[in-house]
């Protein structure tokens, strides 16, 4: 019974730092999601572009990216990129980890987004684009008006997914000494040594926060989906 | 007012037109027939360019559409196409189907498109219609807002490919009263199809395609009750 009663002393205590790390971990994953989603759409449409000078650099940008672990792309962009930096100039680069989570993340999800970006492009009928071009639009307009608010639809489940995941493997970022969700837990473990109850409160925060998303996907699906059943 | 000569398109190794050429006047309803993979949606496709024509020249109202210095664009807003599966926006409702293209392409204003779009829904019969989603309509209306979606664009000729084949029978009637209403109002027309009905009775003019070329032309009465290629008559023993 005392055993149960420190556990819930200890989540108690750690609760403050846990709420304050989520809020860094949203924060992370929102923006690294928003800028995802700009770098997704470009390179996504990139790749499907029939020029080639886009769409090769969009090809090795999302290959890189999804063929190598975040945790590998964390290390690189925070301490590789600064000892390249001090190597060839001989100055010393401080990158803030916070900004550094959000480049790597936003680069991170941008690959992925852009598969889903280009795999909802090619589900929409052809039909569409022959459609909008016979009207004399131009494959550009055709493209705004009529291909990407209808593939936007049916990525908006995928993205949740993406989002899910990104928030997920942002706990990674502990690493280089972010003060997210997850390593706000651990510096309490390092005071306490309560390793238990903290990293599942850890999980239970990580959990809430997942869920949250996963409502709100569903939410705006149902608000977007509406006319959108052909 | 449509010169086609010589028209050729090859898909690589695969050749579907052969040396098409056809002069058609204004306010001309011409019906193209012929057996499945005969060439009729490329030959169609062509004088819109969805298709860029392998060879051969293409005039529409002494413009040539086949120079590769014209604007691919502003020719398409000049002829109207309607496809078999209607392909309707699916994110717009009926008015906003019509009156996209007029307010994005014609760039007038957004009051004077949705008057055009009120306008010809009414002329198509769907006006009760204006402001629901193609999800709620069935496929004779779908393909009747489609029609009215060309038209909206005001185009010089309107080319039909199998415009009631993705139709229930009783759909079809509503459709090609549309389309005969329109080619009695004097629209230059192209209309592929398989209701020989439709083209007896409308068309004046029946194009007989196989195997990329035009075996037989003529009045519907020279195609259908006189035709003298072989391969015309046995044909129509098969659809008749
Ligand atoms: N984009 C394309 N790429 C390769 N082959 C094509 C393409 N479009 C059409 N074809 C081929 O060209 C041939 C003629 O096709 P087309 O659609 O013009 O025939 P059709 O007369 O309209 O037939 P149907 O009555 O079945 O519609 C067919 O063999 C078809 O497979
Ligand atoms: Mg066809």
């Amino acid at each position: 019974m005392s055993l149960l009663s420190t556990y819930i002393e200890h989540i108690i205590n750690v609760l403050p730092d846990l709420v304050t790390g989520s809020m860094i971990t949203i924060e992370i994953t929102s923006f690294a999601l928003f800028f995802g989603m700009i770098l997704g759409t470009i390179s996504g449409l990139g790749k499907l572009s029939r020029t080639r000078i886009f769409r090769y650099p969009c090809i090795v940008y999302i290959d890189f990216i999804r063929g190598t672990p975040l945790l590998v792309q964390i290390l690189l962009f925070y301490y590789g990129i600064p000892g390249l930096y001090s190597n060839a100039t001989g100055n010393s680069l401080n990158i803030d980890p916070i900004l550094a989570g959000i480049i790597v993340c936003s680069i991170n999800s941008g690959a992925y987004i852009a598969e889903i970006v280009r795999a909802g492009i090619q589900s929409i009928d052809r039909g569409q684009m022959e459609a909008a071009r016979s009207l004399g639009m131009t494959e550009k307009m055709a493209m705004r008006e009529i291909i990407l608010p209808q593939a936007f639809r049916r990525i908006i489940p995928p993205l949740g997914n993406e989002f899910i995941a990104l928030l997920k493997d942002s706990s990674l970022l502990a690493v280089i000494g972010v003060h997210e969700l997850l390593k706000t837990g651990q510096l309490y473990i390092s005071r306490t040594f309560a390793a238990f109850p903290v990293y599942i409160a850890v999980a239970i925060m990580y959990l809430i926060l997942t869920i949250l998303i996963s409502r709100l996907v569903a939410y705006s699906e149902r608000r977007l989906g509406v006319s959108d059943r052909s | 007012m449509i010169e086609v000569k010589d028209l050729y398109k090859r898909f690589e190794d695969l050749e579907v037109l052969k040396g098409i050429s056809v002069d058609i006047k204004e306010k001309e309803v011409v019906c193209v027939i012929g057996p499945s993979g005969s060439g009729k949606s490329t030959f169609l496709r062509c004088i819109n360019l969805l298709e860029i024509p392998s060879s051969g020249e293409i005039f529409i109202d002494g413009e040539r559409i086949t120079d590769k210095k014209i604007n691919i664009n502003k020719m398409r807003e000049e002829a109207g196409m309607v496809f078999q599966h209607f392909n309707l926006f699916p994110h717009k409702t009926t008015l906003e189907n019509v009156a996209l293209a007029p307010i994005k392409v014609r760039k007038i204003s957004k009051a004077e498109a949705e008057k055009r779009a009120h306008d010809l829904l009414e002329k198509v019969g769907l006006l009760d219609k204006a402001n629901v989603y193609p999800s709620s309509l069935s496929g004779g209306q779908k393909q009747r807002v489609a029609i009215a979606r060309a038209l909206a664009m005001r185009p010089k000729v309107m080319l039909f490919d199998e415009p009631t084949s993705a139709l229930d029978p009783e759909m079809v009637g509503d459709v090609l009263g549309v389309m005969k209403d329109l080619a009695k109002a004097g629209m230059t027309m192209i209309v592929v199809t398989h209701e020989m009905g439709f083209a007896r009775e409308v068309a004046d003019r029946v194009l007989f395609m196989d195997d990329g070329i035009i075996v037989e032309q003529g009045t519907p009465e020279d195609i259908f009750s006189n035709a003298r290629n072989e391969r015309t008559k046995s044909f129509l023993s098969k659809v008749l």
